[in-house]
């Protein structure tokens, strides 16, 4: 059981909405992930067409009949204020006080401005946000997330879209050692299953998706195929896998072998 | 008066963001209001008045990673 907040969930797999070829197919792909959770975003809205209205109505069947939490972010926000009054939207909107805080400092890499991350976490952790940070593998950012009152880290596997998997592993494992009691879940880069379930094989609690599912030539298949991962993975770390040797080691038995010169 | 409404020019008679918003037609919508970068939440568009050359974003749900 994986616990974010005040969420109990039995998916390791966090998806988000952005990119699919149609609604009909994102819907289909949330359905096939078997996600629990669904980052949204807020976009200006035209009197005219009214798109958010549509896709509003679309989230709420989600919540209606998949029983999914919606997560909104921030993406796009490059300063603390942005961040913060996208935040405040985003808790109007949406009517929840979960925010994936997104406070981005390049827009090449779309890495985390850490230190605006920092600033703009403690600002709303200290107005009740349940803030889910999109974070570096730094450990002194870590900190300074956890001291704001962030109780969930978001720590990247490589920049986001790039499906580049898990680029820092050392990294990544230092952060979950140094941190073994926080929920940490793996938010970027992740290109195909493989790379979700080393996530979980690592003893990461769970992952966020989006690109890799949206921009697969199937996404409703690749979503199923996510879902399958995460469950291995987290099968596997529970299992506690063999450890590494740098030579061969045989695996069957010498003994009794027959002697055939 | 003359405001930007999402990045636009637009002409409004109302004086408040709620009236204001009834007559650019997002009437019943749901939405989330910010005026010269600061939020305005939804249960104070009434009292919060309109100057010429104010910047109104409205934003609504959307797809997002």
């Amino acid at each position: 059981m994986l616990k974010l907040y005040e969420a109990q969930l039995t998916s390791r797999l966090l998806l988000g909405t952005a990119r699919y070829p149609s609604p009909a197919i994102l819907t289909a792909a949330v359905r096939a992930s078997g996600a629990q959770v669904v980052t949204v975003s807020l976009r200006r809205e035209s009197a005219g067409e009214r798109a958010g209205q549509g896709f509003w109505s679309i989230v709420q069947n989600w919540v209606r009949d998949l029983g999914v939490r919606v997560l909104p972010n921030t993406a796009g926000c490059h300063s603390v204020k942005e961040a913060v009054t996208t935040a405040h939207m985003g808790r109007e909107v949406f009517n929840t006080s979960w925010v994936k805080l997104e406070v981005i400092g390049e827009d090449d890499t779309l890495q985390p401005d850490v230190f605006g991350l920092a600033e703009a976490a403690r600002i709303l952790c200290a107005e009740g946000f349940a803030v889910f940070p999109y974070t570096t593998e730094d450990l002194i950012v870590a900190e300074r997330l956890l001291e704001a009152g962030c109780r969930v880290l978001m720590p990247w596997g490589s920049p986001i879209g790039s499906g580049r998997g898990l680029n820092n592993l050392f990294g990544l494992k230092a952060l979950r050692a140094r941190y073994p009691e926080v929920p940490l879940v793996v938010d970027a880069g992740i290109g195909v299953p493989s790379h979700a379930a080393q996530a979980l094989e690592l003893g990461f609690d769970a992952v966020l998706i989006n690109t890799a599912v949206s921009q697969a030539r199937d996404p409703i298949a690749m979503a199923g195929a996510f879902a399958q991962a995460v469950i291995a993975g987290r099968a596997a770390y529970r299992a506690g896998p063999m450890e590494p040797r740098e030579l061969a080691a045989p695996s069957t038995p010498l003994i009794g072998q027959a002697f055939l010169p | 008066m003359r405001i930007l409404v999402n990045g636009a020019s637009r002409e409004v008679r109302a004086a408040d963001l709620s009236a204001a918003l009834e007559e650019l037609g997002y009437g019943g919508a749901v939405i989330a209001t910010a005026v010269n970068g600061e939020f305005v939440p939804a249960a104070e568009r009434g009292a919060a008045r309109l100057a010429e050359d104010d910047e109104l974003e409205v934003l609504a749900s959307m797809q997002g990673g």
